[in-house]
């Protein structure tokens, strides 16, 4: 492991890197989220901005750079919100799975919301009725699982692991990506592109909404009071009731809290992809595993990577826009194969 | 401090144990004898809490270990499982801080006492130089010494440890011996299962064997630890030479030709 050179005392304790890291990447959340909202198919100019920005907060939302600034803060929030929910369920499934390449689709729970979006798509065409089926869809699959797996969820006195939760969801999964195909074959030319947007995950159709804010705010309320926890967990697994960890109860509070999560994020900007897994993994990479630092940094750092790539893909063809699950892919995937090749060399 | 009362174990239909009776006191050392998948590991699980028993009681000062809340009872008894598989890469400390888990379930960060009591720990079982390493780079015998440490840091009054000895180097071995013999010197209370016999026998001032078909024999080190009993527990002929103060046990081996 390179030591870079700091020769004296102990190094700093996750405490004060946490002291640190966090307000930097509070700072970066709210600088990528004003930079969304200066850049567009419309350039706004600091002093448009900031003016914009005063208008807006005066309620007063006739001038242009008002109007434009609105619509892209609810779009840039509506991304911070997505972003950090798919990184914080995804750093709760790689804890709970004790698989540092887990990601919050991997158990189908996406699948699920994917299945209950296609169906509204095609059958009825209310924006907010696509949301709740997707909703409805991904707890359905939760429940399911939840059921089939309950063995490795109850955890305790029994020897066990993991491993029948994550077969079962691959399986399910799988299942759900059979029934996908089978909307999309027999689903009219009309509805064709709708669907695949909403598979690829897009923002576009943004609006204003509290719902997934709520929900985050009480994921990363339920986060800081289990995070230590969470850590004796993903040391010691079954054994971590040997110190005092409720396995069982805190198993089943990561899969529902990260379902929620991911329910929540999918139902609202459709199946992003790659956040979840790469952006808990660099945090990890970078400010080490101790979940009291990963669940807040992975929230921060997902909900700015998100708005930026969001911002990047109603910029780069502008005025087309492209859906933002192409853009953090084709980020997501380099990235990540860089950091495995960084953790091989070490 | 801790009282067996007619316990049964069993796995699917085979016992492993029935009817054991024992009562461990402060100050003593405690090896656990038997073949491979006599049940040992189990009956440390069973002793730990983490396993409930097909029959009987396991009792910590009069409670049934199944009754006690689980931050006090990680407070009164710690448990070293045989293997470990890390999926992160916690550092060292890290690792043996969590074992300070049972103390502070109310604050967010440990305390400089924590830190205090990990690095103690550390010290004892010689990888306070590894303190900064990730767990995953470690090789056997340094993850179990820091698996050791963490069990240290728990600071409990009875310590239930897997074969602590394993993957250890002999001066390692020797270390976790007179470490073992110093903690019951301190009036705590250590059952151990191990193959090592002579290690074991240095350390241990009671054995428990486990026989067959849930029959065992348990005592004080001179009455039980003898060949014939020890032979008939392995499955194997045993011999016992003494060696001026010290008594080593050796299999009888046949000649091969």
């Amino acid at each position: 492991m390179p030591e870079l050179g700091i020769a004296t005392g102990s190094r700093p304790g996750v405490r004060q890197k946490a002291g640190l890291t966090l307000p930097l990447l509070l700072a970066l959340a709210l600088t990528a989220v004003l930079l969304s909202g200066a850049v567009g198919s419309v350039a706004l100019a600091p002093a448009e901005l900031f003016g914009g920005l005063r208008a807006l907060l005066h309620g007063d939302s006739g001038s242009l750079a008002a109007t434009l600034l609105q619509l892209r803060l609810v779009r840039a929030a509506t991304a911070f919100a997505v972003g950090a929910t798919l990184s914080l369920a995804g750093a709760m499934m790689q804890a709970l799975l004790r698989n540092p390449l887990a990601e919050p689709y991997v158990l189908g729970i996406s699948g699920g919301a994917s299945v209950g979006a296609l169906l509204a798509i095609l059958l009825v065409s209310a924006a907010w009725m696509v949301d709740a089926a997707a909703f409805a869809g991904a707890l359905a699959v939760a429940l399911l699982l939840f059921v089939l797996a309950y063995r490795d969820l109850r955890g305790g006195m029994v020897e066990g692991n993991t491993s029948l939760l994550l077969l079962t969801g691959v399986i399910v999964a799988a299942g759900c990506g059979a029934l996908i195909t089978l909307m999309l074959s027999v689903a009219p030319e009309g509805r064709l592109r709708g669907m695949v947007f909403w598979l690829i995950g897009d923002l576009s159709t943004a609006q204003w909404r509290a719902l997934p804010f709520v929900i985050l705010a009480l994921a990363l309320a339920f986060a800081w009071r289990a995070a230590r926890a969470v850590n004796v967990l993903a040391l010691h697994g079954d054994h971590a009731g040997a110190l005092g960890v409720p396995v069982a109860r805190l198993r089943q509070a990561l899969f529902f809290c990260a379902a929620l999560l991911t329910a929540s994020a999918v139902s609202t900007a459709g199946s992003i992809g790659f956040v979840g897994l790469i952006v808990p993994h660099a945090c990890r990479f970078a400010f080490g595993p101790d979940h009291r630092l990963l669940f807040p940094s992975s929230a921060l750092a997902g909900g700015s990577f998100l708005v930026l790539a969001d911002t990047l893909a109603r910029c780069v063809l502008a005025p087309q826009q492209l859906p933002v699950g192409v853009i953090t892919a084709l980020i997501g995937v380099p990235i990540f194969l860089l950091q495995l090749h960084h953790i091989h060399r070490r | 401090m801790m009282k067996i009362d007619k316990l049964d174990l069993q796995i699917g239909r085979r016992k492993l144990l029935d009817g054991l009776n024992l009562a461990l006191e402060p100050g003593q050392c405690w090896l656990v004898v038997g073949r491979n998948g006599a049940g040992k590991s189990t009956l440390l699980r069973a002793m730990a809490g983490l396993r409930r028993p097909d029959g009987g009681s396991v009792a910590i000062d009069g409670r049934a270990v199944g009754d006690w809340p689980l931050a006090e009872l990680a407070r009164a008894r710690a448990y070293l499982p045989q293997g470990r598989s890390d999926a992160f890469s916690y550092t060292v400390r890290e690792a043996v801080l969590t074992a300070r888990h049972p103390y502070h379930e109310s604050s967010y960060w440990e305390s400089d006492a924590d830190q205090a009591a990990a690095q103690d720990a550390m010290d004892r079982l010689d990888v306070a130089h590894l303190a900064e390493r990730d767990l995953r780079s470690l090789s056997g015998g340094e993850r179990q010494r820091v698996a050791i440490a963490a069990v240290l840091a728990q600071d409990t009054r009875l310590l239930l440890l897997d074969e602590p000895a394993n993957a250890l180097d002999l001066a390692h071995q020797v270390a976790i011996g007179t470490l073992m013999r110093r903690l019951c010197g301190m009036g705590k209370t250590v059952v151990l299962v191990s193959h090592d016999l002579n290690l074991a026998h240095d350390v241990a001032s009671h054995a428990l064997l486990l026989l067959d078909d849930g029959q065992w024999q348990a005592g004080p080190v001179a009455d039980v630890m003898q060949a014939p009993l020890l032979s008939r527990c392995l499955g194997h002929a045993v011999e016992a030479i003494r060696h001026g103060t010290r008594t080593i046990f050796l299999p009888i081996t046949s000649e091969v030709a």
